[in-house]
C-alpha cells in the first residue's frame, strides 16, 4: 500500500507541467521530431525568416546533420555569407542597433523552445495582428505588446483585432489582406518551425530516447540475474533454523 | 598459493585489508529482517558517488565566470561529446539525491532509528543533510539561468533580514551589492571542493557510529540481546553476501528509475530542470514566477507562511532555521516505550501522519504562488487559503516536534516481540 | 550432495552477475571517457583549411594555421624539384620509408604533385617551429653547400625542400606532411583527403 501511495505521488510529480504566463489558452503545436522532413522545413524557414535578427549562438550548422542533412545540403540552401558549416548561428546585426530598432535586442533562439514550450511558440508566431498604434505597427494575442514585428505577414496576410470583442465568434482576429499561404498552409509553416525550434533546443533528444530503450534493457537483465542470485543466498536465510 | 592470495598476503602484512573487509562486510551482523525502506542508505550512497564523478567530468567543460557560465553549459549540452548524458545524470542526481534522502529519513522516524545508542548516528545524518543543501544551493547557482540567479539572490537576501548585522552580512555572502562574477566564483569553489570534501567527512563518520552500534531494523529490537554460543546475534546475518546480494537489487532498480528521468523525462516536467532556468540570468529582469527547486520547498512555505512582524522578515527566516534545526532534538525528544511504529500506539501513528502530509502540503505550496487556491469569503474575507493553510500545516510541523515528549510518553505501546518478526 | 550442487550454482551466478555488471560499468564509462576527446567546438576549429594557390608563383611559401600549427605551403621552382635528387645521401630517409606523411606524398619530393610541397612546420625534434631558408649557398648562413631548406633553430636540426631530415642532426625523421588534397579550381585543402 506504501509502495502504491509513493508511485501515485512520483507519477504526479512527472506528469504536472508548470503554468503559463498568459492567461490566453496555448494551441497544441503537436510537434513530431521523428518528422525529419517536417524539422528540415522547420530549419529552413528558420534561417530564411529568424535568422536575419535572432541568433541562435550554441548550435552549430552541422548539427543539421541530425535531421538527415548532409554537410554539402547545408552548405547550399542554409549557410549564406561566409559562415562554415563548423560554425554557430550567428548574424551580423549589432547588439545595439538591435536594441535601437526593437526595444529589446531579439533574445537567442537556442534553447527558446526549452524555457517557452512548443505549445506557447506556436501560439505566438501565430497570433499577431495589426496594430497602428505600435511602432512596429504590430501586436500579439499571446505577448501583447511585442517589440517583435510580425515577420511572415506576406504569407499569412494581414489580420485585425475583432472589433465586437463580445461576439459569439470564438476566433478573435479577422484577415484583412490575404496572405500567400491558405490558414492551413500557414498553420503547417509554424508547425514546421516550432518543430525544429525544439529540436535545436535539444539537438540530442531523439538519440535520448533511443538510447534510453537501449540501457533500460540492459538493466532489465541485470535485474534478472541479480534477482535470481539473491534468491538464491537468501535460501540460507529462509531455512536457517532458529 | 595462488597469486591473487599471496598478494593479500603481502598486502595484510602492511596494511589491514582482509581485516576492513572482515570487520565491516563478511563479520558484520545486520538484522534478517530488513524491509523496502533499508535500500535508501546504499542508494544514497551509490548518488554520491554518481555525483561525484559526473561533478568531476563536467567541471571539465564548466567555465565559473558570469560572462560565459550560461554558455559553458549549453556547450556541454551540445558540443562536448555525450556531455549531455554527464549533465543530465548530474541534474537529476541532485533531485533523486533528496528523493532518496527524505525516505532514508522518514526509515529513521517510523523505526526509531535515532534512539539510543544510535544518536550520533542520527546527529551526523542531519548534519549530512544540511550540507546537502548547501551543496545543492551552491551547485544550483551555477547554470546561471534565471532561475539560478534569483533563486540565489532570494536565499541570501534571507540573510539580510537578521537584525543589524544582516544587510552587510548578505553583501559579504555575495561578495558584491548584487548576486555576481563573484558570487559565482565563491558558490563553485564551495560546490565542487569544500563541500563535498566536508560531505565525505560526515558519510564516514556516520558509517563508522552505525558499524559501532550496529543496524537498527523493522521492529525497532535489539538483535544483539539474543546470541548463540560464539557470540553471533541469532537474528543477525552476515552483511556480506546476504545484504550486498540484496542491496544490488535495489541499486539495479533505483539505476532503472534514475535512467528513464535521466533518457525520457530530464526536465521532469520543469522541476529537476526549471524551464526559465533557459534563459540566461539577466538582473534587471525578475521572472513572473520564481520557486526555488522542489526538495527546497517545504522549508519556502514556512518561510512564507510567517507574516513579516515589526516590519521585518526575521521571523520567517528563524522559522525556516528552526524548522531544520528541530530534526537534531528529535533523539531526545522521544520518550516512548518502544522504537519501531509497530509496536507504537494510534497517537504517534497520528502524530506522524499529520506531519508527513503537513510536510508534502508544505512543499506542494511553495512552488505555487500563494493565490494558488484562491481567496477565502466570509469572516476571513480576502485571505489567501493556501497562505492559510500553509500555516496551518507549518503549526502541525513544529507541533509534531514541540509535543513529541508528551504524546509519545502517554501513548498506548504494545509488547515488543523477543525475536524480530521475519 | 546438494550442499555440492548450490556451491556450483552460486559461483555460476556469481560469475554472471559480475559479467554482466562489469560489462555494465565499462559501458557507464563511456560517456566519460567521450566526453575528454575534441567537442564539437575544437573540431570546428580544426576543420580542413583552403588554400589559393592561383597567386602562389614558383619559389613562394605561405603560412597557414590548420589545428593550431603552422602549415607551410611552399611552390617549389624546377632547380628545387631537381636539387632533391642531388642530395639524397645526405638526409636520413630519401625516399620517405618511414610514415611521417599519407601514402600519397611516400616519395622523393613528399607531395602530390611535384611542385606543391605541403609541412606541418614543427620541428620533429622537439616541437619548435623551423625557420624558412629558401636561399642557396652561403647567403643563408649555413654554409657554401646549403641548397635550400629549413633549419631549427632551437637545437639546429635541418631539413630540405622536401622536409627531409639530414643526417647528423637531433630530429629524428622527416617533418610531417598533413593530409591534404587539390580542389578543381586550382586550390589545395589542409586537412581533407579524396576519398579513394
Amino acid at each position: 500500500m506504501r509502495k502504491k501511495i509513493f508511485w501515485a505521488v512520483f507519477v504526479c510529480i512527472s506528469q504536472s507541467v508548470l503554468a503559463a504566463e498568459s492567461d490566453l489558452p496555448l494551441d497544441k503545436a503537436d510537434i513530431d521530431l521523428t518528422d525529419g522532413v517536417s524539422v528540415q522545413r522547420g530549419a529552413r524557414t528558420f534561417v530564411n525568416y529568424c535568422l536575419g535578427c535572432h541568433q541562435a549562438s550554441y548550435m552549430r550548422f552541422n548539427r543539421l546533420q541530425d535531421i538527415g542533412l548532409t554537410k554539402d545540403q547545408i552548405e547550399r540552401n542554409l549557410i549564406f555569407g561566409n559562415q562554415k558549416v563548423g560554425d554557430t548561428m550567428q548574424n551580423a546585426m549589432k547588439h545595439e542597433d538591435a536594441e535601437n530598432w526593437f526595444g529589446v535586442a531579439p533574445p537567442d533562439l537556442s534553447v527558446i523552445s526549452r524555457s517557452r514550450g512548443a505549445d506557447w511558440l506556436y501560439t505566438f508566431l501565430r497570433g499577431f495582428y495589426q496594430d497602428l498604434e505600435k511602432p512596429t505597427g504590430w501586436n500579439n494575442l499571446l505577448f501583447p505588446n511585442v517589440g517583435m514585428p510580425h515577420v511572415l505577414w506576406e504569407l499569412q496576410g494581414v489580420r485585425n483585432l475583432r472589433s465586437d470583442p463580445d461576439s459569439a465568434e470564438t476566433e478573435k482576429l479577422v484577415l484583412k489582406t490575404k496572405g500567400r499561404l491558405s490558414h492551413a498552409e500557414y498553420d503547417m509553416l509554424i508547425r514546421d518551425l516550432v518543430n525544429y525550434l525544439v529540436f535545436m533546443g535539444e539537438p540530442v533528444r531523439t538519440l535520448r530516447v533511443r538510447l534510453g530503450i537501449l540501457i533500460l534493457f540492459g538493466l532489465s537483465i541485470f535485474l534478472i540475474l541479480a534477482w535470481v542470485l539473491k534468491k538464491e543466498y537468501w535460501k540460507d536465510v529462509h531455512h536457517q533454523l532458529n | 598459493m595462488s597469486l591473487g592470495k599471496s598478494a593479500l598476503r603481502w598486502i595484510d602484512d602492511r596494511f589491514p585489508l582482509s581485516i576492513f573487509i572482515k570487520n565491516h562486510l563478511v563479520n558484520y551482523y545486520a538484522p534478517k529482517n530488513f524491509n523496502f525502506w533499508y535500500f535508501f542508505g546504499s542508494l544514497a550512497m551509490v548518488v554520491l558517488v554518481i555525483q561525484i564523478v559526473t561533478g568531476i567530468f563536467l567541471v571539465m567543460h564548466y567555465k565559473p565566470d558570469a560572462a560565459q557560465a550560461f554558455a559553458s553549459v549549453e556547450y556541454i549540452m551540445r558540443d562536448v561529446p555525450l556531455g549531455w548524458l554527464i549533465r543530465y545524470i548530474h541534474s537529476t542526481g541532485a533531485s533523486m539525491f533528496f528523493v532518496v534522502i527524505y525516505l532514508h529519513m522518514f526509515r529513521g522516524l517510523m523505526y526509531g532509528s535515532y534512539r539510543k545508542p544510535r544518536e550520533l548516528i542520527w546527529l551526523f545524518g542531519v548534519l549530512i543533510y544540511l550540507c546537502l543543501m548547501a551543496e545543492a544551493f551552491f551547485g544550483y547557482l551555477l547554470p546561471w539561468g534565471q532561475m539560478s540567479y534569483w533563486g540565489a539572490q532570494v536565499i541570501i537576501n534571507l540573510f539580510a533580514a537578521i537584525p543589524l548585522i544582516g544587510p552587510d552580512l548578505a553583501v559579504w555572502i555575495r561578495g558584491d551589492y548584487v548576486v555576481s562574477d563573484a558570487t559565482l566564483n565563491r558558490f563553485f569553489a564551495f560546490h565542487v571542493i569544500a563541500l563535498p570534501l566536508v560531505l565525505l567527512g560526515l558519510v564516514t563518520c556516520h558509517l563508522v557510529a552505525l558499524h559501532e552500534v550496529g543496524s537498527n531494523n523493522p521492529d525497532g529490537i535489539d538483535i544483539k540481546k539474543n546470541k548463540d554460543k560464539s557470540g553471533v546475534p541469532l537474528d543477525g546475518i552476515p552483511f556480506h553476501p546476504y545484504y550486498t546480494v540484496k542491496d544490488l537489487v535495489g541499486v539495479v532498480v533505483f539505476l532503472m528509475v534514475f535512467t528513464f528521468i535521466v533518457f525520457f523525462a530530464p526536465e521532469m516536467g520543469g522541476y529537476f530542470l526549471e524551464h526559465n532556468n533557459f534563459i540566461p540570468a539577466d538582473p534587471l529582469k525578475t521572472p513572473a514566477h520564481i520557486a526555488p527547486v522542489w526538495y527546497f520547498t517545504p522549508f519556502y512555505s514556512i518561510l512564507r507562511a510567517i507574516p513579516p512582524m515589526f516590519g521585518s522578515q526575521f521571523p520567517g527566516v528563524v522559522a525556516m532555521g528552526l524548522a531544520v534545526l528541530m530534526l537534531f532534538f528529535i533523539p531526545w525528544l522521544d520518550r516512548g516505550a518502544v522504537r519501531s511504529i509497530r509496536y507504537r500506539g494510534l497517537l504517534y501513528k497520528s502524530w506522524l501522519g499529520l506531519f508527513v502530509i503537513a510536510f508534502l502540503l508544505l512543499g506542494y505550496l511553495g512552488v505555487k504562488p500563494t493565490s494558488v487556491w484562491g481567496q477565502f469569503g466570509g469572516w476571513l474575507g480576502g485571505a489567501d487559503r493556501a497562505v492559510v493553510v500553509a500555516r496551518f500545516c507549518t503549526l502541525i510541523y513544529f507541533l509534531f516536534f514541540v509535543l513529541m515528549p508528551w504524546y509519545t510518553k502517554i501513548d498506548k505501546t504494545k509488547p515488543e516481540p523477543e525475536r524480530v518478526t521475519f | 550432495m546438494a550442499k555440492e550442487r548450490n556451491v556450483r550454482k552460486r559461483r555460476m551466478l556469481v560469475l554472471g552477475t559480475g559479467a554482466v555488471g562489469l560489462a555494465g560499468g565499462l559501458g557507464a564509462s563511456i560517456p566519460f571517457i567521450a566526453s575528454m576527446a575534441p567537442s564539437a567546438r575544437a573540431r570546428a576549429a580544426g576543420a580542413p583549411v583552403e588554400v589559393d594557390l592561383k597567386n602562389l608563383e614558383p619559389g613562394m611559401m605561405v603560412t597557414v594555421e590548420w589545428r593550431g600549427k603552422p602549415v607551410w605551403v611552399l611552390h617549389r621552382t624546377e632547380e628545387m624539384v631537381q636539387s632533391l635528387s642531388e642530395i639524397a645521401d645526405e638526409v636520413q630517409d630519401p625516399m620517405s620509408s618511414s610514415p611521417m606523411q599519407p601514402k600519397y606524398a611516400g616519395n622523393r619530393h613528399r607531395s602530390i604533385k611535384p611542385e606543391y610541397l605541403v609541412l606541418v612546420g614543427i620541428c620533429t625534434h622537439l616541437g619548435c617551429s623551423p625557420t624558412t631558408k629558401l636561399v642557396v649557398g652561403s647567403g643563408s648562413g649555413l654554409g657554401e653547400d646549403w641548397k635550400g631548406g629549413f633549419f631549427c633553430p632551437c637545437h639546429g636540426s635541418k631539413f630540405d625542400l622536401a622536409g627531409r631530415v639530414y643526417k647528423g642532426v637531433p630530429a629524428p625523421v622527416n617533418l610531417e606532411v598533413p593530409p591534404h588534397m587539390f580542389t578543381m579550381d586550382n586550390s589545395i585543402i589542409i586537412g581533407e583527403e579524396k576519398k579513394a
